[in-house]
């Protein structure tokens, strides 16, 4: 099976083509069925793939060439091990329910072909990017999702909101991947391949200088914080919400913003080589956490809240990685994109109740009207809070119990404060949307059917895909670090008061949203007169601590205005100075041309005068001489 | 000397004759002005061929044959001069100017 892995990611691809091809023709049924279709054979091969791997995990690798540089080749194809099978079929299973959903989300939109085709385009980057089995080509794969998160949040282009998010996304991620690509440069420089094998080889036989590896994983953790929206990185995952919400759920919850974390798992053994790189890891992680957490409480649009709790949970993943919790990561990803991705799919069936209102000051009292998607979210809400049996409940434990277990107290404190910032939060947004009064002026319409199933599809992960922690003699991290070399987390027993310490916090938090959002007690002129008060820690938390203004005055204003200087130098200065020399010699010309008056008698005398001239240069010598 | 003094006149003769073709406006003037100057240069090979170091027939000749086709020369430049004062109605050397750049 996992011989003809690299068949997973070329339907996509080739669904990407024809859409794009004959975008026109294709009805926006036939399109989605052609797009769909294709994910859904990938979708198969990748679950194929991944229940060979749970009994075989010895790597399959299949290399082509691609390149030779003198004595070197580089190849591409794909690797399968544990860790990229278990992605693949995250990637493609997610992406197959959003391709399902989009058809009833984006029903009735103009672009309904276009959308396919740039779902397609990244559902075919993601699954390459995951399979890459070196460097150079998963730095290809990586830039072609960054291009397809470019594309699909503006895809709205009419809206300038839209535009000015997607651009925002592609620069703040920018950043980030010129870091990644420096590291692969000085990987290649140092190692002299691009291959994850000899580089892994070469770190651990000690051949390349401790600072390097410090300095490659520092530059490589640089990518994943822009592709990770890690901060200070983190400004444009909010803002990416202007895209669909479907987009939303595959791109910016589950997979593309999963792929930084990704990284930093793949390249594992570089990490565990620097105690540096691990200690920037963690505090990076936990800084996000708990920051994107705070500021996840005080937002007003559904979609919003959900992208905080994104870049939070993933600040988590990274906090469980460089605790050395590299299990606790990874099975923390694979839970958080199937809770993410039924919250954002839950959120987008609420936006299509309500006809695309996405304030929550404008919901509530959807309990009544909306019953089964009010359970999916709830269920949603639950495993993201950390309640047993759900699956978030499960990872969230694992993480701190390998932060508690590498010795990390303020790292795990601040884990702990972020489980509560999260269950509060996540609940505030539950019982504003579904619990109280009815406050849409409009009527609600009924959620199509079709985009209820991909929620309920994705609700048995949420709720099941916790259990895999209980499998006998750790099942799951002994089988995905078998063979790789990597711990599978710190040494120890984790202490028996931990779950209760995470349930108990979870419990505080929820229980604080319902005396503060549930009883119905809170009017909406309460929340909606909230930001009003400009320095105030609400205030500051509404702005996202003032990051993005931040930003706009340290960079965006001074850019612009040296910019605007630079404009002004050239086109006075520079461009002066083009036209000055012009002008002399235009002006040269104009003396020249009235010296041709036509008069054959001045012709001569100027002649004469030559000649003169010419017989006195000649005869000078003799004069002087 | 002998030479010196045919020289001399052969000299004046040419600069009058330069003088007359820069500056003279009337086109026919301009005509007479450059047969002075080839007659100059005719004085000139003459008394070389009289007074010369190598003194032969050769100048006398060739002076000849310059006078000859002076004279050509002449009647050409005055048919265009004609063909001129028929187009522009003037024989002024100023409004000639065709070759203006």
């Amino acid at each position: 099976m996992s011989d003809i892995a690299w068949l997973i990611p070329l339907f996509p691809l080739l669904a990407f083509l024809l859409l794009t091809m004959g975008a026109r023709r294709f009805s926006d049924g036939v399109a989605s069925l052609i797009a769909s279709g294709a994910v859904l054979i990938s979708a198969g091969l990748s679950v194929g793939v991944l229940i060979e791997k749970v009994s075989m995990v010895a790597p399959t690798t299949l290399r082509w060439r691609w390149l030779s540089l003198g004595d070197q080749s580089i190849s591409f194809g794909v690797e399968v091990n544990q860790l990229n099978a278990l992605m693949l079929v995250v990637v493609s299973v997610v992406s197959l329910l959003v391709h399902i959903y989009a058809r009833g989300y984006m029903a009735g939109d103009r672009r309904v072909p276009a959308f396919y085709a740039y779902l397609s385009l990244f559902t075919f980057s993601m699954l390459g990017l995951v399979l890459s089995p070196n460097l150079l080509q998963l730095y290809v794969f990586w830039e072609l999702v960054g291009v397809c998160s470019f594309l699909l949040i503006g895809f709205w282009y009419f809206k300038p909101e839209a535009k000015r998010a997607a651009r925002k996304a592609f620069i703040l991620t920018r950043i980030g991947d010129v870091g990644l690509f420096i590291a692969v440069i000085l990987i290649f420089w140092q190692v002299g391949s691009f291959d994850w094998g000899p580089i892994f080889t070469a770190v651990e036989a000690g051949k390349v200088a401790p600072e390097m590896i410090t300095l490659i994983a520092l530059l490589i953790f640089v990518g994943a914080v822009g592709k990770s929206g890690q901060f200070p990185l983190h400004s444009w995952l909010p803002d990416a919400m202007e895209g669909p919400t479907p987009v939303s759920a595959l791109i910016h919850a589950a997979t593309m913003v999963a792929a930084g974390v990704y990284l930093v798992a793949r390249a594992f053994p570089i990490f565990e080589a620097s105690d540096i790189a691990l200690d920037t890891v963690t505090y990076v992680g936990a800084f996000t956490a708990i920051f994107a957490a705070s500021v996840g409480l005080v937002q007003h649009d559904i979609k919003r809240v959900l992208a905080w709790s994104t870049v939070s949970q993933l600040g988590y993943m990274m906090l469980a990685l460089g605790s050395s919790g590299y299990v606790a990561g990874v099975f923390h990803l694979t839970t958080h994109a199937s809770f993410k991705a039924l919250l954002f799919l839950g959120a987008g069936a609420v936006i299509t109740a309500l006809h695309h209102e996405q304030d929550i000051r404008q919901m509530g009292g959807l309990w009544k009207t909306q019953r089964v998607v009010g359970w999916l979210f709830l269920l949603g809400c639950l495993a993201i809070a950390g309640i047993p049996p759900f699956s978030g409940f499960f990872s969230k434990e694992e993480i701190l119990t390998a932060a508690w277990l590498d010795g990390r107290i303020d790292v795990f404190i601040l884990g702990v404060i972020t489980a509560f910032l999260t269950a509060f939060y996540m609940f505030r947004l539950f019982f504003l949307v579904f619990m109280g009064g009815k406050k849409a002026k409009v009527e609600e319409t009924r959620v199509p059917r079709i985009m209820i199933w991909p929620i309920i599809v994705l609700a048995l992960p949420t709720v099941g895909a916790g259990f895999l922690a209980w499998l006998p003699e750790h099942g799951f991290s002994h089988w995905l670090t078998e063979g790789t070399g990597i711990a599978a987390g710190p040494e120890g027993e984790s202490p028996g008061w931990l779950p209760l310490l995470t349930v108990l916090i979870s419990v505080v938090g929820i229980g604080l949203a319902w005396l503060r959002y549930g009883r119905g007690r809170v009017n909406s002129a309460q929340v909606e007169a909230e930001p009003a008060k400009e320095f105030s820690i609400h205030g500051l938390l509404s702005h996202a601590y003032y990051v993005d203004d931040l930003y706009r005055w340290v960079f965006v204003k001074p850019y612009r205005w040296i910019s605007l200087a630079l404009t002004w130098l050239d086109r006075y200065v520079i461009a002066g100075l083009v036209k000055g020399i012009g002008l002399l010699f235009q002006n040269l010309g104009r003396i020249g041309s009235t010296m041709q008056n036509g008069q054959a008698q001045t012709y001569a005398l100027v002649s004469l005068l030559g000649l003169v001239i010419l017989i006195m240069g000649l005869s000078a010598g003799r004069w002087f001489g | 000397m002998p030479v010196t003094s045919y020289l001399a006149l052969g000299a004046v003769l040419f600069s009058i004759g330069l003088y007359g073709v820069l500056t003279k406006r009337n086109a026919v003037l301009v005509l007479f002005s450059i047969e002075l100057m080839l007659n100059a240069a005719n004085i000139n090979l003459v008394a070389f061929s009289k007074y010369g170091l190598y003194a032969n027939q050769t100048g006398q000749v060739f002076t000849l044959f310059t006078i000859t086709i002076a004279a050509a020369e002449a009647a050409v430049g005055i048919a265009i001069l004609f063909a001129l004062y028929r187009n522009r109605n003037t024989t002024n050397a100023d409004e000639f100017d065709s070759m203006k750049g």
